[in-house]
């Protein structure tokens, strides 16, 4: 199978280019992440993240034939050849396909993602129903591989001060849990031009999350409710 | 060459369940802690976990930390030891409503208690029948977890080293550790990460074997490092093999398949399971299921074209429990299987998962050695944690659920006897003169080595060698041939040619130097497998096929100097509880 793949090592490369690839698969090799693995075997030099390879731990995001998917449940029979592999865009390249994600966790940093509730916990669980926790549904699943926010124009240009949609979904899987007592505090962290309001509503989120999550829709939800807040 | 040191009061190698809950308890307890990290911390392997977290709770009837602690010293075919696993089950309840506390999204039943689920092994009165213990977040309880504890962590501004890898333990001449040399893996820098204490929770090593439900970062390096170090390993013969791995891909199906109410069939469309496990049939122990999957499959009963797997039938729960409480299930089955279990069985067989022994430890986290006459002498200044630790609780065959209540336990107990023991140890002790000296001295033999081997090729030769030789069912020629040839690998592997010499993020160099460590914990599962002359729990050998308390009811611990055995005693007094006695195991 054919493969292009962007390749820039710092330390010794001016510029990055594209390399071939011409590698021979096994049956047993099902998903891009199996081909991936073949090729640093020849080329011990490509450098990826990955772990899980099961689409549960959000390491290996990458640009695939131009669109954003986790490499170890992308099947190589859906691939059109050559096969275009860059890394995600509108981060920083550190090496190959590896991106620095520090703004992207920064930005899912500031919207407090953890469970705000100041009264004494009870001696055993709060008690939640089942209608109350099938809001998380949806929400909770994220693996923070960052597929949406990168595909996100908005994003791009600002990927300082607009929280992404990545963010955007965990600021309203807070908001929708019944346990979380901050839902004033984390709309007005929102009530910014920039923070939630750069989203122009074009879908790439929700078109591209390799998990079928829904980021536009949980956007849409944080701006009724503001709407609803402000009359 | 001398490095950077940085200077903290604990250093935590490991952000996944474990080290993300001794995190927590640190980072609240004000002290400075460095955590450290080969990946994101939600990119830990314990986001995998998809069953459950067991907990005698008792939201679906009746249930006891008893009980638990029966089935728990049962399923680990009385190796576990009873002080730890009492420790454990009792505190079990609170660290999950903790959790729950922490806002992780538990299932809940009508009532708005935490749904618990069916598990292997967990039952009712002592063995009566099966109970629901199994707190879940549909079937990606790991995923729920890890992010909770993630976040908590944030709140408590824990500081994070992500893409740090920890190379060698630092040990001063009076053997206390004095924490680690760690690779920054972005710039390729290697500095010093100096503690008053550290705690491992570096995770499993499934990667050792071909085929396993374990991530790709699952090698092993605590493990690895404390032997180096002349921190012997527990009970490195204990490989638990789950019945369900997806055939031809690895990728595991959980038991609460058959928690739900799945269960599994040969080829001719037999319920199996009913004729080695009479009572809880599909939800016996996991040893016992998988040693019945590879007798159906050794028999010529196994489904596809050249029999080598058997069928996991849930079609009949029917879409809504499905879509429900099995999500997951169905993504990994249409992606992995080609089988959408709406209508189609998924072919599974059983799949090296899980790492009962590890790094020696009491039940509050610290580490133990044997050391002047005490089997059980503490190692100052040293804790571990989680999979990469043995307390130990899951014995010879660890309980489904036990291993996310074992991370949650021991996590925080160790912190715990972190915190305690720095209050009363001021001060922090020099760093000894040759404190990086074993880890330059491998990264300078990985710069210098011209014509050796390429590290993938000495990998895929151990993980055929585990394989083949230290299975589900074990021979005695087969174990002192793999003997043999792992001691062959484990030299082979100082002698590998690193072509990448790139200091910018080279997976390279650190795949080279996970080698390091996946060798020593192969060499010592397959040393200790060969010398263990009976069969219990996941250890099966042919020629000593009975359990044997009269020789052989003690753990073992490996050296790496020498490849040399010694065994200590297995606990049989619990903390306050009756001892539970050792008897025929059935199910
Ligand atoms: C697919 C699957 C499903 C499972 N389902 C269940 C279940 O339902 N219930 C249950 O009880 N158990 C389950 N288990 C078992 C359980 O998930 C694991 O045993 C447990 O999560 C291990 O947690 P840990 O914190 O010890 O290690 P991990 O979560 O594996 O974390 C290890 C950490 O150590 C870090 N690390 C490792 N080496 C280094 C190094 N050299 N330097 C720096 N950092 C390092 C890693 O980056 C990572 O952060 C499952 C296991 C698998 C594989
Ligand atoms: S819908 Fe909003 S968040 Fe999603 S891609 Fe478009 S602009 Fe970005
Ligand atoms: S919403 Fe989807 S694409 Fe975005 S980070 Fe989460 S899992 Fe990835
Ligand atoms: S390797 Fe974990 S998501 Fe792909």
């Amino acid at each position: 199978m054919h493969f292009k793949i962007f390749r820039f090592d710092p330390d010794k490369d001016d510029k990055p280019y594209m390399k071939d690839y011409q590698i021979e698969l096994e049956p047993s090799d099902r998903m891009l992440l199996d081909a991936l693995v073949r090729i640093k075997e020849q080329d011990e030099t490509l450098s990826v993240r990955r772990s899980c390879r099961e689409g549960v731990c959000g390491s290996d995001a990458v640009n695939i034939n131009g669109r954003n998917g986790l490499a170890c449940i992308t099947k190589l029979a859906d691939l059109k050849e050559p096969v275009e592999l860059r890394p995600l865009p509108g981060l920083p390249v550190i090496r190959d396909l590896i991106v620095d994600m520090t703004q992207f966790f920064n930005q899912y940093h500031s919207i407090r993602p953890y469970l705000i509730n100041e009264d004494p916990p009870p001696e055993r669980e709060r008690l939640q129903s089942p209608q109350e926790r099938d809001e998380l549904d949806g929400l909770y699943e994220c693996v923070l591989c960052a597929c949406c926010s990168t595909a996100c124009p908005s994003f791009w240009w600002n990927p300082d001060k607009y929280v992404g949609p990545a963010g955007l979904l965990q600021a309203y899987r807070f908001i929708a849990d019944s346990r979380d007592q901050a839902t004033g505090e984390r709309l007005d962290n929102l009530e910014d031009p920039y923070r939630l309001f750069r989203c122009h509503t074009i879908m790439n989120c929700t078109d591209v999350c390799p998990k079928n999550l829904n980021p536009a829709l949980a956007i849409g939800k944080i701006r009724s409710l503001l709407a609803k807040r402000s009359i | 060459m001398s490095l950077a040191v940085r200077t903290f009061d604990a250093v935590v190698v490991g952000a996944g369940g474990a080290g993300l809950r001794a995190a927590l308890q640190l980072a609240e307890a004000g002290l400075r802690v460095a955590v450290l990290s080969k990946v994101f911390p939600t990119r830990s392997h314990t986001v995998a976990a998809q069953g459950g977290v067991g907990a005698a709770l008792g939201n679906m009837g009746e249930d006891s930390w008893l009980w638990h602690m029966y089935d728990t010293v049962k399923g680990s075919d009385w190796m576990g030891d009873q002080d730890a696993i009492e420790f454990m089950c009792r505190e079990a309840p609170r660290v999950v409503y903790e959790l729950e506390h922490y806002g992780m999204p538990f299932d809940r039943n009508d009532d708005g208690t935490i749904y618990q689920r069916p598990f292997g092994g967990h039952s009712m009165n002592f063995g009566e029948r099966p109970v629901q213990r199994s707190c879940c977040a549909a079937d990606r309880t790991g995923h729920a977890m890890l992010h909770t504890l993630y976040q908590r962590n944030v709140r408590a501004r824990t500081q994070f080293f992500v893409e740090w890898m920890a190379l060698d333990l630092i040990r001063d001449a009076q053997g206390e550790v004095l924490g680690v040399t760690a690779l920054e893996m972005e710039t390729g820098e290697v500095s010093i990460l100096q503690a008053r204490a550290t705690l491992f929770a570096t995770g499993g090593a499934g990667r050792i074997y071909a085929s396993t439900t374990n991530a790709f970062i699952n090698t092993g390096d605590g493990p690895g490092m404390a032997a180096r170090a002349g921190s012997p390993l527990e009970d490195m013969e204990f490989w638990q093999f789950h019945p369900t791995g997806v055939a031809g891909a690895g990728v595991l199906i959980t038991e609460g398949v058959r928690g739900e109410g799945g269960y599994l069939l040969n080829k001719n469309g037999e319920r199996f399971m009913e004729r080695y496990a009479p009572n809880l049939k599909d939800l016996a122990s996991r040893d016992v299921v998988s040693r019945a999957m590879a007798t159906e499959i050794k028999e010529g009963r196994g489904a596809g074209k050249d029999g080598d797997y058997l069928l996991l039938k849930l079609d009949h729960l029917g879409p809504e429990v499905i879509d429900k409480r099995l999500p997951g299930i169905r993504e990994i089955a249409i992606k992995f299987a080609n089988a959408d279990p709406v209508k189609d069985p998924i072919p599974v067989v059983p799949t090296v998962h899980y790492m009962m022994g590890g790094i020696a430890t009491n039940y509050l986290g610290e580490v133990v050695a044997p050391a002047g006459g005490n089997p059980n002498a503490l190692v100052p200044r040293f804790y571990a944690a989680g999979e990469c630790a043995c307390a130990s609780v899951h014995g010879a065959n660890r309980l489904g659920t036990n291993s996310l209540t074992d991370l949650l336990v021991f996590g925080k107990a160790a912190g715990d006897a972190l915190i305690r023991f720095l209050a009363a140890n001021p001060g922090t002790k020099d760093l000894p003169k040759d404190a990086a000296e074993r880890t330059l001295a491998r990264l300078s033999r990985l710069e210098s080595q011209k014509g050796g081997e390429a590290v993938p090729e000495v990998g895929r030769e151990m993980r055929r060698i585990m394989q083949l030789h230290c299975g589900v069912f074990r021979f005695p020629d087969t174990l002192a041939e793999g003997v043999r040839r792992i001691r062959e690998v484990a030299d082979r592997a100082t002698r590998t040619e690193l072509r990448d010499k790139s200091r910018i993020f080279n997976t390279a160099r650190v795949e080279a130097l996970e080698l390091d460590n996946l060798v020593e914990v192969a060499r010592a599962s397959m040393v200790s497998a060969a010398a263990r002359q009976e069969s219990r729990g996941a250890h099966d050998r042919s020629d000593f096929p009975e359990r044997d308390d009269r020789n052989w009811l003690k753990h073992t611990l490996w050296y790496k100097e020498g490849d040399r055995l010694e065994y200590k005693p297995v606990n049989l007094k619990p903390l306050t509880a009756q001892t539970i006695e050792p008897k025929v195991r059935t199910y």
